[in-house]
């Protein structure tokens, strides 16, 4: 056996370490997978302290809200007269419970439209520890039967999909990761392209001909195409556009779901193509889309092999990732 | 392991920092609870990377090659785990790193605040290059390798990372 110098024997063990991780590397891209017993551990240990933070965090504002907000109001209205005092104080108490109650009624009135899509609701306990990805953690997984490739929106829009989902907790993909995109159409002119992440807030229509005509303010929705998502939910809207090199142009989307606020979200519990009944105007309630057939996980199975596949080969650019 | 000693090297007179029991693990788990949680409620807290800040001030202070790149090793796992990004990635740049750092460590006295704004600057920019790179050859994402956004952020890690050390000095044992 050859021995190592002391003064080298630290070299010795970096040059192991840093091989053996390429190799790790390596065996990651060849199997492309991602859920090694190392991850499932470390979000096993952690996701609890994030829950109960994301759960603590929830009752700190809930006080603030419900308590010391009041108590400043309380606090001013003493100037006022006694009887306009007790007025605010009722009318405080119903603005602070009806803001709070918004985000879970819009998601409950958005489940009861879409009442036969499989979905469930989940709160984001936790985010990435790594600042150039976007993604989030949800308190729900394979227990509620939440799996890899799952779209996950809010009723303002798409979010992103499930890229690992583990006992009691999914790992989320944000829509404006550089690795992300989802099948997508202007609303108004029905252009397909696809629309992907940059790893910034707006997120980037990628194959738009530089002869389409394309309007700031214009509408962008899913296309269905990438099988994740359902037809026509929001993406977001157009937000620049650029003659860019050719032949596409350069266009900026801003998502509709505000994504870097996200506390509650919906899974989507089928990786089968669903059909979502739109929203009319100011009301939650639903009218059958155009093509009306049942939106569940069935659909897909009714649905002929080769139909699909002709699909798929109609726009390959467009089925993203 | 228990008490603090000197490396004598000629004229040079560096003192090796041993801490409280269980003080590592500890900023460890801490680091990367926080960097995993508080950017939910607070984006702007992703800038940060704790992992590494804690990564870069135990390899300064306790001065040890191997046992700085160890730590770096598994620091930077813990993290890759909790990201979406392959397992290594980050395990390599930080392994390499706290080998660096606890190498400068075993040189030169680190325990000004101007010296470790600079290395705490200098080491994120390095190990944003290792990432970069690590991308590029294995991974095949062609990431930029300047961005205004990291000139901004190695300023902003390195000014946090001058009162992280500050708090974890008080962690040493007298």
């Amino acid at each position: 056996m050859v021995a190592i110098p002391s003064r080298h024997r630290s070299l010795v063990l970096l040059t192991i370490v840093v091989v053996v991780q390429v190799l790790l590397l390596a065996l990651q891209i060849t199997r492309e997978s991602q859920g090694s017993l190392i991850r499932v551990w470390t979000v096993s240990a952690v996701s609890p302290f994030e829950r109960a933070g994301a759960w603590g965090v929830s009752k700190v504002r809930g006080t603030w809200r419900h308590y010391f907000a009041l108590s400043d109001t309380a606090r001013e209205n003493e100037r006022l007269k006694q009887e306009n005092d007790a007025l605010k104080l009722q009318i405080s108490q119903l603005r602070a419970k009806a803001s709070e109650a918004d985000r879970l009624a819009g998601l409950l009135n958005f489940r009861e439209t879409q009442e036969r899509v499989p979905m469930v609701g989940a709160r984001v306990i936790g985010s990435s520890a790594d600042a150039n990805s976007a993604v989030i953690y949800l308190d729900r997984g394979q227990h509620d039967g939440i799996k890899k490739n799952m779209g996950v929106i809010t009723p303002d829009g798409v979010v992103g999909k499930v890229i690992e989902s583990f006992s009691d907790t999914a790992q989320v993909l944000l829509l404006t990761d550089r690795d992300s995109g989802v099948g997508a159409m202007i609303e108004e002119t029905r252009i397909q392209s696809p629309v992907g992440g940059t790893g910034e807030p707006l997120l980037s229509m990628k194959y738009v001909s530089n002869d389409d005509e394309v309007k700031i303010g214009e509408h962008v929705v899913t296309s269905g195409m990438d099988r994740i998502f359902p037809r026509d939910l929001p993406v977001g809207t157009i937000a620049e556009v650029k003659v860019g090199a050719p032949p596409f142009k350069f266009i900026r989307v801003r998502p509709s779901a505000q994504l870097e606020k996200l506390e509650e979200v919906i899974v989507l519990l089928t990786t089968d193509p669903v059909v979502m009944k739109k929203k009319t105007e100011g009301s939650a309630s639903a009218v059958p889309p155009p093509q009306a057939k049942p939106a569940v996980k069935d659909t897909a199975a009714k649905t002929a092999p080769g139909k699909r596949s002709q699909e798929q080969a109609a726009k390959p650019a467009d089925n993203p990732r | 392991m228990n008490d603090a000693f000197d490396l004598r090297s000629g004229e040079t007179h560096i003192e090796v920092h041993k801490f409280r029991g269980g003080t590592i693990l500890f900023a460890t788990i801490f680091a990367l609870l926080v960097q995993a949680f508080l950017p939910v409620y607070w984006p702007k807290v992703a800038t940060l990377d704790l992992p590494l800040l804690v990564t870069i001030y135990f390899g300064l202070s306790r001065r040890n090659p191997s046992t700085g790149l160890l730590l770096g090793m598994v620091i930077g796992l813990l993290q890759d785990s909790l990201s979406k990004t392959p397992l290594g990635l980050f395990g390599i740049a930080k392994t390499l790193i706290g080998y660096l750092a606890s190498s400068i460590g075993a040189k030169l006295d680190t325990e000004h605040p101007a010296a470790r704004f600079a290395l705490t600057g200098v080491f994120f920019a390095l190990h944003q290059g290792i990432i970069v790179l690590v991308q590029r050859l294995l991974l095949a994402h062609a990431e930029p390798w300047f961005t205004i956004r990291l000139a901004i952020a190695a300023l902003v890690n390195a000014a946090v990372g001058v009162v992280l050390y500050f708090f974890l000095d008080r962690l040493r044992k007298s």
